[in-house]
């Protein structure tokens, strides 16, 4: 049995689905990732397994049990953590402040060793964690949405777009990151326009294409199908 | 100039019932974004419970002290309990409406509970002599001349706003509401309940309420059913003076606009017979000048 399930989810804004019946599976230690265009539907997806939009139809299983009923803040207590497309960090609080609402879900327990850990992970964190977080650039914030997330000690954790508008160096920080982490076996689902980086780590890959999966394989897989380089890496 | 000092020291007083009131409005709309106009008559129902129970239910044999003290509590927790229950029915199945839409209920919800009073409670439309539970008594600081009363107003202001803001600034709840005010879908993915942080704010909102209800027994006897009105808009001019949303911005918004109506009460010809008109000078010149407030934020970013 995978981690989490997703049968057949189906979204929708108003009258426009979004998603029109998408399954997907990650398993226990896997890199999960999600890639496509614009549109495609990734974030939507996102935002519904963590309970911040409700399906209309389809199921989400995690760990067999359902969470497409669960409200937002049960689904983080059953260990799914997400930091969002865009990094939305808490821009008036600290950097601490930041990281201690990541484990707001906890209380109590051992929350200063975690904190200690992110710290030790991003050091640029650590000399600003007093600093207002909306202070902090572009990559520092995107390493605070992480280290954020973390927070919750997730058994799966969701990544939207953490490359996004980052420099170069920034992006293969975070990238080495993700790495570092997939290496300390934890369960990761990706969102990613960067599909070459994302193939790379990736055990399986899922391609979506206006709210359906049109494609699915393995990491390396994908990285080689003829298809998926002239759509999404910029081959012809 | 002991004129002057003597205004200042009676603006402090009035500036401090402002801001316990203002601070309800601030918080609930840093967290909802609606102006809960039903405030004021919250915190009219406040005075309300707090009167009731001396009325009705106290024996009058009850030292005055304790009386005091339950007054204020029970004061303080009808306000909190009604904010809640007006939270729940009338704003909470609005919450993904219009703006427009809660806005319009509120100015509902105060007329409907100014009206409740006014028919239901016994002799509702007849004011109420409030209970003097506090020694009279005056000192003289250099020629200020201050009552008991006006200090205690003063002190337990002081009091429940250093507690809020402990509370607000350091407790994890606190922090959660901060988050929710900020961004609330990213707060929820914290694993933060947002609807039970808002039902707390206007908890928070309706127990200074209520704590102002007794003030203003105290200070201004009788109550009425009317008194939520002035108050609830001079306490809304004081937080939109402060910056709306912003807790510092309230108190500070509440002491300056006590301060101006008491000074100008005096120093303005004629000022005493126009004494309820200078909080709306001052709310037209703050939306003129400076819309955001002393210390408001400029946009709120929100994606």
């Amino acid at each position: 049995m995978s981690l989490l399930e997703v049968r057949d989810l189906r979204v929708a804004y108003g009258a426009i689905e979004a998603i029109k019946g998408i399954s997907l599976d990650v398993e226990e230690g896997q890199v999960v990732t999600l890639i496509g265009t614009n549109g495609a539907g990734k974030t939507t997806t996102l935002r519904t397994l963590s309970g911040l939009l409700r399906p209309v139809a389809g199921q989400v299983l995690f760990d067999g049990a359902r969470l497409d009923k669960l409200k937002a803040h049960e689904i983080v207590a059953r260990g799914v953590a997400h930091a969002p497309e865009g990094r939305r960090i808490f821009p008036l609080m600290t950097v601490e402040e930041n990281l201690e609402l990541g484990a707001y879900s906890r209380k109590g327990e051992a929350i200063a060793q975690d904190v200690a850990e992110v710290f030790e992970r991003f050091p640029r964190l650590h000399e600003r964690r007093a600093q207002k977080a909306g202070t902090l650039s572009g990559g520092e914030q995107q390493m605070l949405a992480i280290g954020r997330a973390l927070m919750s000690r997730p058994r799966l954790l969701m990544l939207d777009e953490p490359s996004m508008g980052l420099s170069p160096i920034m992006i293969q920080l975070i990238f080495d990151t993700v790495a570092e982490l997939k290496a300390a076996g934890t369960t990761i689902l990706l969102v990613e326009q960067n599909a070459s980086a994302a193939l790379a780590l990736a055990d399986t890959g899922y391609v979506l294409e206006t709210g359906r999966v049109v494609l699915t394989g393995t990491g390396p897989d994908l990285l080689t199908d003829e298809n998926v380089r002239k759509a999404y890496l910029g081959e012809d | 100039m002991q004129q002057f000092f003597q205004q200042l020291s009676d603006g402090l007083v009035l500036g401090a019932l402002y801001a316990l009131i203002a601070l309800g409005y601030t918080m609930v709309y840093g967290i909802v974004q609606l102006i809960n106009f039903a405030h004021g008559e919250i915190f009219m129902v406040g005075a309300f419970g707090g009167y009731t129970l001396y009325h009705y239910v106290l024996p009058s044999s009850l030292p005055s002290g304790i009386a005091l003290l339950l007054v204020l509590l029970v004061a303080m927790l009808t306000s909190a309990l009604l904010a809640a229950f007006v939270e729940r029915v009338a704003y909470r199945p609005l919450r993904n409406a219009p703006r427009l839409a809660p806005l319009i209920t509120a100015i509902g919800v105060s007329i409907a509970l100014q009206e409740s009073i006014r028919l239901f409670y016994p002799n509702g439309s007849v004011g109420k002599p409030f209970p003097q539970l506090f020694p009279r008594g005056t000192v003289d600081l250099g020629g200020v001349t201050l009552t008991y009363v006006d200090l205690f107003v003063i002190s337990l202001a002081l009091v429940l706003m250093l507690t809020l803001r402990t509370f607000v600034f350091r407790s994890a709840t606190g922090r959660a509401m901060r988050a929710t005010a900020q961004d609330p879908d990213t707060a929820r993915l914290m694993g933060v309940d947002t609807d039970r942080i808002i039902v707390i704010t206007f908890v928070l909102g309706g127990l200074l309420a209520g704590a102002a209800g007794v003030l203003q027994g105290m200070i201004a006897s009788p109550i009425d059913f009317k008194i939520g009105f002035i108050a609830g808009l001079k306490a809304f001019t004081a937080a939109v003076l402060g910056g709306i949303g912003n807790i510092t911005g309230a108190v500070l918004g509440g002491f300056t606009l006590g301060i101006v109506e008491a000074l100008a009460t005096q120093y303005v010809p004629n000022g005493s017979a126009l004494k309820d008109s200078f909080a709306f000078v001052v709310l037209v010149l703050v939306l003129v000048f400076r819309p955001t407030g002393l210390l408001g934020e400029s946009v709120r970013s929100r994606a």
